[in-house]
């Protein structure tokens, strides 16, 4: 059907996704290269009767969202750097107060105001370590705006799942380039609704205790059951407590219930690994153009094969491990300093074959730049 | 229903020193509620951090203990989400004035329907007596053993100057004038702050050698007066105590049923 068909930015296609997801409350600042998806949102939201809040920084819209997760609302804020940074003590808050929601970084050049209208991905580690404390999180990530909107609908229903806050990890080119997009059918993506408690009125509700499969059912804030939430250690009530066998206890909830569904979460696209002698990771724009080397070098005969990553956080180590096996080298793409290679080198049996192309000057990484670097690897000059 | 209906028993003992001035707060804040009537169910109570927002916990409401400074952000979210909800936010002078003052002044500005309640004990009770933006100039606090140099502001005057449609103050002196403060805010449709002082007999009051809470409490009913009163002619250095706004306003959230009629094309 041709109104399914869209020539958007990946911000749009983000915003398009959220909507489909079921998402009717946002919160936002605006910020280079994100800004189109609260523009958007503004749009979009009142016209299905959703709320769209302009707040007065970064922190507050992350707490606000927050807020209208607990009455029952599936909720996004969108962000770059700077205001990513701002964020990370609420986002703290959600991991610990185990509060769905969806956080959206369009990554500029950092440190600081750093390069804003141009792309890196030098987020990875902050949307991993951002916030303080042991903590388990959720990041994904996308190279075109097909899968920017399938990843956006992915992180609603696993921020539903498993009640975290999830992290979306696009860039500037990502963001603001124009490309095609087919919205789904409703009900062609399975979405995942909140789980609400079935326990009745009247009869105590444990709001941290988690069932045998280890979900938290939950139950909006307005409803009949009333109980406490908070960011510091907490018992089965949501009370505070400092009893280390409870501290114990709900640190390691927080960690397994991400961690051991890793599998579940993970997300990746393979091309041609079947025999790749020499294999590229990527993600983000830096794939697009990883891809773009790899189909060329197969057209010339030689077994070059590109795994995408769109799951970063778990970091899909045992797939990026047995794929990586028998390859004679393996080369991590990306636009950061090599943050995604520190985990795939942790990943593989051979560390010793694993290199890095990447550029970090605001200038999308071309396929000219990956194939001068596979020539330095394999050892024959530029 | 009794006050006890309202606290969460199983949470219990509190926190609080004795003499805190913040379970008056707490004692006063119930009766209002339990006069006005409101269903338990209906009220969601955010609190940030600090001796003040533990006050969250004991009740039996919905209740968010969040971050440092930050409740009213995380009221505005609630309250937008589901407007029927009654929101009231209580927070300490460093929770609301400092790290929050920024979400302080927007929420008065926005005229969303929250009920704001500063509990003033001009310094930080949590971490130990440190000075807040409260303390004003002269204090002593554990940072500032030399006396501090930090001019204090005005709650009432900065909420009326950041757009909030109901402010008053009394002090924990005053138990049935904060009943009656709160009850007030809550019925008022938009942006309401009361501030409440009180008092940190434990730090405030040892630092700056005013003595315990009964000394504390003196000292509030001897500084503070009604609103234009006698008293204040004579002495301009007098707090004053009484409701300074009462005004109508458009409030937020019905503001935004107008954007969601024009961009659904209606009027
Ligand atoms: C971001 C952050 N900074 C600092 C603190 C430490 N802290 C906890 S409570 C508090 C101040 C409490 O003072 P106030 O808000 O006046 O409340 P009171 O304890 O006096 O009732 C501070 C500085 C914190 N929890 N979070
Ligand atoms: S330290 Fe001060 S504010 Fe905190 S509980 Fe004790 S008396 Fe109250």
């Amino acid at each position: 059907m041709t109104e399914n068909i869209k020539f958007v930015q990946g911000n749009e296609a983000c915003v398009e996704g959220a909507l489909y997801a079921g998402l009717d409350f946002f919160a936002g600042y605006p910020i280079t290269p994100s800004t189109e998806v609260a523009e958007q949102m503004s749009v979009q939201l009142p016209k299905i009767g959703g709320s769209f809040l302009q707040m007065e920084d970064e922190i507050a819209s992350l707490c606000a969202i927050i807020g209208a997760s607990l009455t029952g609302h599936k909720v996004m804020t969108a962000t770059s750097g700077p205001g990513f940074s701002l964020m990370q003590e609420a986002l703290g808050y959600a991991v610990m107060a185990e509060i769905p929601c969806v956080i959206v970084n369009v990554q500029r050049g950092g440190p600081s105001t750093g390069n804003p209208t141009h792309v890196a991905q030098g987020d990875v580690n902050q949307a991993r370590w951002g916030t303080h404390g042991d903590h388990a999180i959720v990041a994904l990530t996308a190279s075109n705006h097909q899968d920017v909107f399938a990843v956006t609908v992915e992180a609603f229903n696993i921020a539903e799942t498993y009640r975290t806050p999830v992290i979306l990890l696009f860039d500037e080119v990502i963001g603001h380039m124009r490309e095609r997009l087919v919205i789904p059918e409703p009900g062609e993506i399975p979405l995942v609704e909140r789980l609400r408690t079935s326990v009745k009125e009247g009869v105590d509700y444990h709001p941290y205790l988690p069932r045998e499969d280890g979900r938290l059912p939950m139950s909006d804030f307005g409803s009949v059951h009333r109980y406490n939430v908070t960011g510091l250690y907490h018992d089965m009530w949501g009370f505070p407590s400092d009893n280390p066998k409870i501290v114990h206890g709900l640190s390691r909830h927080l960690m397994d219930k991400i961690e051991n569904n890793a599998h579940q979460i993970a997300m990746v696209k393979e091309y041609y690994l079947e025999d790749a002698e020499q294999i590229l990771i990527s993600y983000g724009a830096s794939a697009r153009s990883a891809l773009h080397v790899v189909v060329s070098r197969r057209n010339r005969g030689e077994q070059l094969g590109l795994l995408e990553l769109q799951t970063l956080w778990p970091f899909p180590a045992e797939i990026v491990r047995d794929r990586c096996r028998n390859a004679r080298s393996v080369t991590v793409v990306e636009m950061n300093k090599g943050q995604i290679l520190e985990q795939v080198k942790h990943a593989v049996e051979a560390p010793e074959r694993v290199f890095l192309a990447n550029r970090v000057d605001g200038v999308l990484i071309n396929p000219t730049d990956i194939r001068n670097f596979l020539r330095v690897i394999q050892g024959r000059g530029i | 229903m009794a006050v006890k209906d309202f606290l969460r028993e199983r949470f219990f003992p509190h926190l609080w020193c004795p003499g805190c001035g913040h379970g008056t707060v707490l004692n006063g804040l119930v009766r209002a509620i339990e006069e006005l009537g409101i269903r338990k169910s209906d009220i969601v109570m955010v609190s940030g951090i600090g001796c003040s927002s533990r006050i969250s916990g004991y009740l039996d409401f919905h209740t968010l203990h969040t971050i440092h400074g930050r409740a009213l952000a995380f009221a505005t979210g609630v309250k937008m989400s589901r407007p029927k909800l009654n929101l009231i936010v209580p927070m300490g002078d460093g929770d609301a004035l400092a790290i929050g003052g920024n979400h302080f002044i927007h929420a008065c500005r926005r005229n969303i329907d929250i009920t704001a309640i500063v509990m003033n004990n001009r310094i930080y009770g949590m971490t130990g007596g440190q000075y807040s933006p409260l303390s004003g100039y002269g204090a002593a606090a554990t940072t500032a053993p030399y006396s501090n140099i930090d001019h204090t502001f005005d709650v009432v005057e900065l909420s009326k100057a950041a757009g909030a449609t109901f402010v008053a103050r009394t002090t924990s002196y005053h138990p049935k004038e904060i009943t009656k403060y709160i009850k007030k805010a809550i019925q008022h449709k938009g942006f309401s702050v009361v501030e409440i002082m009180s008092q940190c007999p434990t730090y405030f009051g040892r630092k700056n050698k005013i003595g315990g809470a009964v000394e504390m409490l003196e000292y509030m009913k001897d500084q503070t007066t009604p609103i234009d009163s006698k008293a204040k002619a004579e002495n301009p250095d007098l707090i004053e105590r009484g409701i300074f706004v009462e005004k109508e306003l458009p409030e937020y959230c019905e503001e935004y049923e107008k954007v969601i009629e024009r961009a659904k094309g209606g009027a």
